[in-house]
């Protein structure tokens, strides 16, 4: 039975419709999955070999891959959500409500992007701490590391952006604390917070801002500089692989 | 010198990739340097599907996460009422502690630039690079250096009162100390792992420490008008 569906699945990828799209047939040769990694446009940004030591639990925890992971389950719900969502005064909030009452699944849906965006706040913390404490970030790396740290700041500015979206007392609250801060900045702070909030409070302008930024302008930054990050993994050489262990890992 | 051993002679035998030849790798050489070649996978299927696992095994918990725990949802905004404490999300409460003891363009500037700024140059910055113990070298002199600096530091935190951020501060100045007192030829397990931790260890180790003190601290121990309360009697 599993042979004949491992027949079939590879008749469908030697088929030539599947050839003309996917380009490289089945995975039966080592050629063959190289071609698989490196005929494709969003894999081939990934080395088709790597380091089995770096596989290894311990190594990065997987937190890299799991930042990554919450990011695209943060994508799917967030299209989903914008189904349901007006940014606007005060319908943004009766959308909340629908979401609970009359939205199938709606509460889960909010719940699992609510979650998965703190999730991802941690993991990209946890991620830098660890990559950090191994010494990944040291030639030829180094710049890696530096979007990383872009990376930090734009999934803050995505989670902060996002937390005003549900327009009640907890959002409007917490965005009035952070803009206020940006009024303190010498000079040109009452600019900044202006050009952020679209006025001189948290209104209609600021909620509309935040939503164009939370779905539009961060999420593409975020695309953007994770394809630059993992790119750079595959040009630095691959996944740090630890101290050299002929070394004797005294360190 | 403290450690006579300070490189590995190693010698890559493969005489079908390469003649035989000796190389002397310091300490404190580049991690560029590969000792050997090593084991590799593929990455199609090895790599992908242990990813996809560790994101599967992610969603699952996120998924049962979402259906037992409702998303906070507060009633509708309103500028004329301001709750007490109005508190910003989480990861921004360490900063938010801070913004209580200095003035805003200190706390929430001047601070957050700095930080910023420090964790976008360290891997360019020396001491980063260099992977050796902080007390293996020139200990008399940097045990002066460090006492003078942690004592000025732990004075101006207690000047402006803050003890919050004092005291993560003296408990990993204490570890760091204990690390100087100690003979990294004699030491046994958690001291000789100790002794052997480089500078940017240390800044690291105390930067995160009080990143996971303010923020508790903020998320937790605060409630109206930023006074101490204690979670459990709410």
């Amino acid at each position: 039975m599993a042979k004949s569906i491992d027949n079939l699945v590879d008749q469908v990828r030697e088929n030539r419709v599947w050839r003309s799209i996917f380009r490289s047939g089945t995975g039966d040769s080592n050629l063959r999955r190289a071609l698989f990694v490196q005929q494709n446009v969003f894999l081939h940004l990934f080395s088709i070999k790597a380091r089995k030591r770096t596989l290894e639990f311990s190594a990065t925890w997987y937190l890299g891959a799991l930042t990554f992971g919450t990011f695209l389950i943060l994508v799917i719900t967030g299209i989903l959500l914008m189904l349901y969502y007006h940014p606007s005064v005060p319908q943004a909030y009766a959308d909340m409500k629908d979401l609970q009452f009359v939205v199938s699944s709606g509460v889960f849906l909010r719940n699992l992007h609510r979650w998965s965006a703190h999730a991802m706040v941690f993991l990209v913390f946890a991620h830098m701490f660890k990559v950090f404490y191994r010494g990944a970030y040291r030639t030829p790396r180094e710049f890696n590391w530096v979007i990383g740290v872009v990376l930090l700041l734009v999934t803050l500015l995505l989670s902060y952006t996002g937390y005003l979206l549900p327009w009640d007392q907890l959002a409007f609250w917490a965005v009035t604390v952070g803009s206020n801060i940006a009024s303190a900045v010498p000079l040109m702070g009452s600019k900044i917070r202006f050009l952020l909030l679209g006025g001189t409070a948290v209104n209609a302008n600021a909620l509309l801002r935040f939503y164009v930024l939370h779905c539009v302008i961060l999420p593409l930054a975020a695309i953007l500089f994770i394809a630059i990050h993992f790119w750079r993994i595959r040009k630095d050489g691959g996944i740090y692989p630890g101290e050299s262990p002929a070394e004797g890992g005294a360190k | 010198m403290s450690n006579p051993k300070d490189f590995v002679a190693v010698v890559d035998s493969d005489a079908r990739r390469t003649p035989r030849r000796i190389a002397f790798i310091t300490k404190r050489t580049s991690p560029q340097v590969r000792v050997k070649d090593e084991d590799r996978v593929m990455t199609y299927p090895e790599v992908f599907f242990r990813a996809a696992v560790a994101i599967q095994v992610l969603a699952i918990a996120l998924v049962v996460t979402s259906l037992l725990w409702d998303a906070p949802l507060e009633g509708l905004a309103d500028p004329m009422h301001t709750p007490n404490p109005a508190k910003a999300p989480w990861y921004f409460l360490g900063l938010q502690e801070l913004l209580h003891y200095f003035p805003p363009v200190v706390a929430g500037v001047l601070i957050p630039g700095l930080v910023v700024m420090a964790l976008i140059i360290i891997p360019y910055f020396n001491i980063n690079v260099e992977a050796e113990g902080l007390w293996l070298r020139d200990k008399t002199r940097r045990l002066r250096i460090f006492g003078i600096v942690v004592v000025v530091f732990c004075i101006f935190l207690a000047v402006f009162d803050v003890w919050v951020a004092l005291v993560p501060t003296v408990i990993v100045a204490a570890f760091m100390f204990l690390a100087a007192q100690t003979d990294p030829q004699a030491a046994q397990g958690f001291r000789h792992w100790l002794v052997r931790k480089p500078l940017s260890f240390w800044i690291m180790t105390w930067f995160l420490f009080e990143l996971i003190v303010l923020t508790a601290i903020g998320t937790f121990f605060r409630g109206p008008g930023w006074s101490w309360v204690l979670p459990w009697r709410g």
